[in-house]
């Protein structure tokens, strides 16, 4: 089942004048489908056109060119109905009415979407719990730290219970601990709510690893890539992630009856250095024992696995910071 | 089930209008000094007052008595509403979009706009309200503005009042459309158009003193006729000659219509400066300087 559907999205900007005038083009002929149940991430370096693609999906900003949909409505159409059905959560921001205090600014928010007042204070509590930040209901927003914000910001998204819901950089420049807390709530989420959706956009590679099913690979406004992190990364597994350092191996060429595409060369220490790809891991077993026989001592393995950075280095030129 | 759903929409809307009121009255009451308060809802009206009696005072060579003194502070008194409104709204756009940055989700949230501008625009309302009592009170005690309680026409006053007070709102609503395309410091045009009420729509003398496109453009206006309404009421003796030949039963139906023409050109502009603001990427932007 298809959620969110894009189909040759374009949007421009009339560049502001102090960047010298013209035209950005912030998106280009974007076509993705999402379905019920992903967690999908939107991955790209500043300017690429991840914000722009939010706004357009959650009704704030109109496409220049080509079509969405949320939930089975046209964003430009029906956004009155794409609007019952999401909500939005912006990282990096201090948005709230900082003399309300923390309990009376989602209160208010939950009242503009007919959640009934009692039920939505007690669904607001427990969210607090969840999020670590119940000791300071009472506070006043102002007072809050950017962590904290964002935490009452994801509260904000999450307890209208949105069908779609779209995160525009959730943990931009939160601290460990409260960026722990807030990808173990979306994962838990949907681990709960198996017919959500989850839409989020991040430049942080191990947390679009780590949270999402699929991935955009967003530069330029063009969508570069998309699959599973797993295929991703498998694009860049043409190397030889297998490294082994080992001394006294009179045969080296035994290694390479073993694993045929192993090579090897002797290092600064005098001792041997393997590079090798293995297709069945087990066979490092095999291995080791072949080199004790031969009284040989194993240094070190390493199994360097490849990284969505690698990825992206791959794709777009460049690395990400 | 048709009308089960307009049932929802409205009660929806209600408890929008209601929760936007609240914040808006945490917001406007939120002294922190009970001085201030007293500054901004009593002083600031009284003095402002004061000056335009000075120069009645000066210009009629030492006198507060004749029929245009009343005329003049009524009108006066009662404008603060149009000022405080029209710039109540306008002001609701740019500080949630600019100062609490939280227009993109009120924005996105499956409710009405229009109910919630309305009730972050009551506080305003109810503080203008005690400004203009005060005003009033100051002008019978202290001014001899000839307001007797006795002689007051209440239920005439009060369904001028709220039509009027309606007819300002719709105007507002064009304004809250506006709001969205302008930056921040782009907040002249509401100060605009409460200038041209405040010249066009007999706020301190009669419309039959500005030439005669002007006096024809007042008619359009339905706050011209409010004024002349509350007037009327208030003070049986103080009409404007231009509009004397009109029943009051006239009057008000010729705000209705107008505040209904209002309306619907007001709605239109609304939607007109969303569906831009939307296609420009203007409804949460922040001016950068
Ligand atoms: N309202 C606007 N007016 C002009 N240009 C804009 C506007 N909004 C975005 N842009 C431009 O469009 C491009 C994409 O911006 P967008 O904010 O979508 O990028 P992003 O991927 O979210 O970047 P970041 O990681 O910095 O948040 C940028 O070049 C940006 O300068
Ligand atoms: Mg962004």
């Amino acid at each position: 089942m298809t959620s969110v559907k894009t189909v040759h999205l374009s949007r421009t900007f009339k560049a502001k004048k102090k960047d010298g005038g013209g035209i950005v083009q912030a998106l280009r002929d974007v076509s993705i489908e999402i379905n019920k149940g992903e967690i999908f991430g939107v991955l790209g370096p500043n300017g690429a056109g991840k914000s722009t693609l939010i706004k357009i999906l959650c009704t704030l900003l109109l496409p220049t060119e080509g079509k969405a949909y949320v939930a089975g409505y046209d964003v430009s159409r029906d956004y009155r109905k794409v609007q019952e059905k999401i909500n939005m959560v912006s990282g990096g921001e201090t948005s709230g009415y900082g003399l309300l205090t923390v309990r009376e600014n989602l209160w208010m928010f939950s009242q503009m979407y007919n959640i009934p007042s009692k039920a939505a204070k007690e669904n607001i509590d427990r969210l607090l719990k969840e999020f670590d930040l119940y000791e300071k209901r009472n506070e006043r927003v102002r007072t809050l730290s950017t962590g904290m914000r964002q935490k009452m910001n994801m509260i904000r998204g999450f307890m209208t219970d949105p069908e779609i819901i779209f995160l525009d950089e959730p943990t931009l420049g939160l601290d460990v601990g409260a960026s722990r807390i807030i990808r173990n709530f979306i994962t838990e989420w949907i681990r709960e709510h198996p017919e959500r959706t989850v839409l989020l956009t991040t430049h942080y590679m191990a947390e679009a690893e780590e949270l999402c099913d699929r991935i955009a690979i967003i530069d330029n406004g063009r969508v570069i890539a998309l699959e599973t992190p797993e295929n991703l990364k498998k694009l860049v597994t043409t190397e030889f992630p297998f490294t082994m350092v080992a001394t006294g191996v009179g045969h080296p060429e035994r290694v390479r009856e073993l694993v045929g595409n192993a090579t090897w060369k002797e290092n600064d220490e005098g001792a041997l250095k393997f590079s090798m790809i293995l297709e069945d891991e087990s066979i490092i077993a095999d291995l080791v024992s072949m080199i004790v026989e031969e009284k040989g001592k194993i240094i070190h393995i390493t199994k360097r696995e490849p990284t969505l950075e690698d990825v992206f280095i791959k794709l777009v030129g460049r690395g990400l910071d | 089930m048709a009308v089960e759903q307009i049932k929802n929409t409205l009660s929806r809307n209600f408890i929008t209008f209601k929760t936007a009121a609240w914040l808006g009255w945490q917001m406007d009451s939120n002294w922190a000094d009970p001085f201030l308060f007293i500054i901004y809802t009593i002083v600031k009206p009284i003095s402002a007052t004061f000056i335009l009696v000075m120069m009645y005072v000066v210009v009629s060579g030492g006198s507060t008595a004749g029929s245009l003194f009343g005329f003049m502070y009524v009108g006066n008194a009662f404008y603060m509403y149009i000022f405080q409104i029209l710039f109540g709204v306008t002001w609701v756009i740019h500080d949630d979009r600019e100062h609490f940055q939280t227009i993109r989700y009120i924005y996105i949230a499956p409710s009405s706009f229009y109910a919630y501008v309305l009730g972050r625009s009551m506080s305003k309302l109810i503080l203008t309200t005690v400004s203009v009592a005060i005003t009033l009170a100051f002008g019978i005690l202290f001014l001899g503005v000839p307001i007797g309680l006795g002689t007051v026409n209440i239920p005439m006053f009060l369904a001028v009042f709220f039509i009027g007070l309606a007819s300002i709102v719709v105007f507002g609503l064009a304004l809250a459309g506006i709001s969205f395309l302008t930056a921040e410091h782009g907040m002249g045009m509401n100060e605009g158009l409460a200038g041209i009420f405040y010249l066009f729509a007999g706020v301190l003398y009669p419309i039959g003193t500005l030439p005669a496109w002007g006096a024809a453009f007042s008619k359009i206006i339905p706050l011209t006729y409010w004024l002349e309404g509350i007037r009327r009421s208030l003070i049986p003796t103080s009409t404007d000659p231009t509009l004397a030949a009109y029943s009051s039963g006239f009057l008000v139906y010729l705000m209705i219509i107008s505040t209904i023409i209002f309306l619907i050109l007001s709605i239109g502009i609304f939607r007109g400066a969303e569906h831009l603001a939307r296609k420009q990427g203007k409804v949460d932007m922040l001016t950068s300087y």
